[in-house]
C-alpha cells in the first residue's frame, strides 16, 4: 500500500459521503491540497488549549 | 481645469480631494472628470487588463445629475464628481454579479448597489465600472483564468496581487484615483503592496458587506485603495456607519479620520513586529520596513505570539468556510470553476469537523494575547508582502536557497493580522525598480491611528504612490 492510498481513500470516502464528483485526474492536487491544510490544521491540533476555551464566534439570542 | 473634458494628462492624475475640491467650487464639471476617466480606461486598459464591466452610461447620467445639483447651489458630499470603480464582487445594479467566476455570470442581474457603493454615490462619487479579480476571492496573484490577469501597472509581465487584482492595477495605473475591493486573508494588502498604492482593510465589522459576493464570512472586510492617505480617510468616512443588512457590520457610530490625519504622532508608541514578521522577506521587504521604521524612530521589537499556528488556523478556517460557501457549486458545476481553485475547495470539504472547531478556539486564544500587546503600543508595523510583484504565471521563488511555491507564500504577513480582524494601512514604499508595501497595523477600531501613521509617512516623502512609467 502507498503512503498516498490511506488518503486517497478517505478522499473517497467523504466525495461519497458530500456527493461531491471528483474526477481521477483531479485527484491528485486534491490529496496535494489535502496534504497541506492536515499539516496545518496539526499545527493547531498539537496547540494544547484550556477545555473552558470558547471559539472565537459566540452565538448571542 | 475647465468645465470641458480634459484628456491632458496633467489632469488625469489629481487625486480624488483634487478633483473634489475642483468639482464642488464649479471649476471642473463632474461629467468632465468622468470623461477623463472612461477616456483613460480606454487609452490604458487594454494593457492592465484591471476592468471587466464599465458602466459608463449610468457613470455620465450620474455626472451630469451632479452637475446639476451643484449649478442649483446645492452641496453634493465630500466626494463630489470622483470616479470610482469596484472589484467585480460587488452588486452593481443591472449586472450579474461574477465574483471572478463563470458561474456566477448566469446569476440574475442584481436589483440594487452594494452598500458601498450607495454611500460612496450619496458623498457624490461616480461609479464608472467593475474590476477584474481572482476567482472568488481565492487568490494572492490577481490572475483569472476566465478574464485574463490584470496587470501590474509598474510592469505588465508582473502579478498585480490578489485577489483584489483590477482595483491595485487601476489606481495604481491611474485610472481612477479610488477603487473598493475586498480582503479575506490579504486581498486588499497584496495588491497595494504590488502595485504601489495605499490600501485599507478597516476592522472587521467595521464597513457593510451588504450586497457584496462573500467568501470567508467571518474574514471577509471590504476597504477603499487610493494613491494618497487623504483619498483613503474621505472614501471610508463615506462609507462608514452601521448596516442592519449586514450582520456583521458593528453598530458604532461613524468615527471620521479625515480630521485626525495631522495630529502629531509624536506620542505614539510603535513598535516594528519582530520573529515570525522577520522571515521568508526578500531584501526588499527588509528595507521596506527598515525605512519605515527609521522614519519613524522606532527602537522597538515586539513579538505576536503563535503566528504560524494563527496562519494556519486562518488557512485552515478558509478552505472550510470557502468549501461550504461553494459546495452545490462544486457539485453541479465543477468543470466550471477554475481547476485550481476547485481543487483546493473540493480539499476544504475534507476537512474534519474537529480541526476546524480547534482553529476557532486557537483564534480566541491568539486574538485575547494579541490584544494584550495593545495596552502598550499603539501601532505594529509588518510586511505586507515577503517580495515585490512575481512575474505572471510565476510558480516558484528562491528564498535563503529554499525553492517555495509563490501563491502560498505571498499572504504569509497578512493572514495572521486579518484572522483576528485587526485594522491595517497598507502604505507603499517606493523603491526602484518595484514599490513593495509595509502593514501598518493598530487595535480594533483604531483605523485613526494607522491612518495618523501612514499619514505622517507619506509627508516625510517614504510613503508614497509612484506613478508608473507609460501611463
Amino acid at each position: 500500500m502507498s503512503v498516498a492510498e490511506p488518503l486517497d481513500n478517505y478522499i473517497d470516502a467523504v466525495a461519497a459521503a458530500l456527493a461531491l464528483p471528483i474526477e481521477p485526474q483531479w485527484k491528485p492536487a486534491v490529496r496535494a491540497n489535502l496534504e497541506v491544510s492536515l499539516r496545518l490544521a496539526r499545527l493547531v491540533d498539537e496547540f494544547p488549549l484550556p477545555d473552558e476555551i470558547e471559539p472565537a464566534s459566540v452565538f448571542a439570542a | 481645469m475647465s468645465l470641458q473634458p480634459d484628456r491632458d494628462a496633467s489632469s488625469d492624475w489629481l487625486s480624488a480631494s483634487q478633483i473634489a475640491q475642483a468639482v464642488a467650487g464649479r471649476k471642473l464639471s463632474a461629467l468632465a472628470a468622468t470623461e477623463a476617466a472612461l477616456a483613460r480606461i480606454a487609452a490604458h486598459d487594454g494593457v492592465l487588463n484591471s476592468f471587466t464591466d464599465i458602466v459608463a452610461e449610468r457613470a455620465r447620467q450620474r455626472a451630469r445629475a451632479i452637475d446639476a445639483t451643484l449649478a442649483g447651489g446645492e452641496n453634493v458630499g465630500p466626494l463630489a464628481g470622483v470616479p470610482f470603480a469596484v472589484k467585480n464582487l460587488f452588486d452593481i445594479a443591472g449586472l450579474s454579479t461574477r465574483a471572478g467566476s463563470k458561474i456566477n455570470r448566469d446569476r440574475p442581474a442584481s436589483l440594487r448597489d452594494a452598500t458601498l457603493i450607495e454611500r460612496m454615490e450619496a458623498a457624490g462619487a461616480v461609479l464608472v465600472g467593475a474590476l477584474n479579480m481572482g476567482e472568488y476571492a481565492y487568490d494572492f496573484t490577481g490572475e483569472n483564468v476566465h478574464d485574463g490577469p490584470s496587470r501590474n501597472p509598474h510592469d505588465p509581465t508582473r502579478m498585480s496581487g490578489g485577489s483584489s487584482g483590477g482595483s491595485g492595477s487601476a489606481v495604481g495605473g491611474g485610472l481612477v484615483p479610488l477603487a473598493l475591493g475586498s480582503d479575506t486573508n490579504g486581498s486588499i494588502r497584496v495588491p497595494s503592496s504590488f502595485c504601489g498604492i495605499f490600501g485599507l482593510k478597516p476592522t472587521y465589522g467595521r464597513l457593510s458587506r451588504a450586497r457584496s459576493f462573500p467568501f470567508v464570512a467571518s474574514f471577509d472586510h471590504l476597504g477603499p485603495f487610493a494613491r494618497s492617505v487623504e483619498d483613503l480617510a474621505l472614501s471610508y468616512d463615506a462609507m462608514q456607519g452601521p448596516d442592519a443588512e449586514d450582520a456583521a457590520c458593528s453598530a458604532r457610530a461613524i468615527e471620521p479620520v479625515t480630521p485626525l490625519l495631522a495630529l502629531d504622532i509624536g506620542g505614539l508608541r510603535i513598535a516594528l513586529a519582530g520573529g515570525y514578521f522577520e522571515k521568508n522577506l526578500f531584501a526588499e521587504a527588509r528595507e521596506a520596513v527598515a525605512r519605515v521604521g527609521t522614519t519613524l524612530g522606532v527602537t522597538r521589537t515586539v513579538e505576536l505570539p503563535e503566528v504560524a499556528r494563527a496562519r494556519a488556523a486562518a488557512y485552515v478556517i478558509t478552505t472550510t468556510e470557502g468549501a461550504s460557501l461553494h459546495l452545490d457549486r462544486l457539485r453541479t458545476r465543477p468543470n466550471d470553476f477554475d481547476p485550481a481553485v476547485r481543487d483546493r475547495l473540493l480539499a476544504g470539504a475534507m476537512i474534519p469537523a474537529p480541526l476546524i472547531d480547534r482553529a476557532q478556539k486557537f483564534r480566541r486564544w491568539y486574538r485575547a494575547r494579541v490584544l494584550e500587546l495593545f495596552n502598550d503600543i499603539d501601532v505594529i508595523i509588518a510586511p505586507a508582502t515577503p517580495c515585490v510583484a512575481p512575474q505572471l504565471g510565476q510558480q516558484t521563488f528562491m528564498l535563503d536557497g529554499v525553492e517555495l511555491p509563490v501563491r502560498a507564500n505571498i499572504g504569509i504577513h497578512t493572514q495572521p493580522i486579518s484572522f483576528i480582524g485587526l485594522p491595517v494601512v497598507a502604505a507603499p514604499i517606493p523603491l526602484q525598480p518595484m514599490p513593495i508595501g509595509v502593514q501598518i497595523i493598530a487595535a480594533p477600531w483604531r483605523e485613526d491611528l494607522a491612518l495618523r501613521v501612514a499619514f505622517a509617512l507619506e509627508r516625510a516623502g517614504v510613503a508614497l504612490a509612484p506613478r508608473p512609467k507609460g501611463f
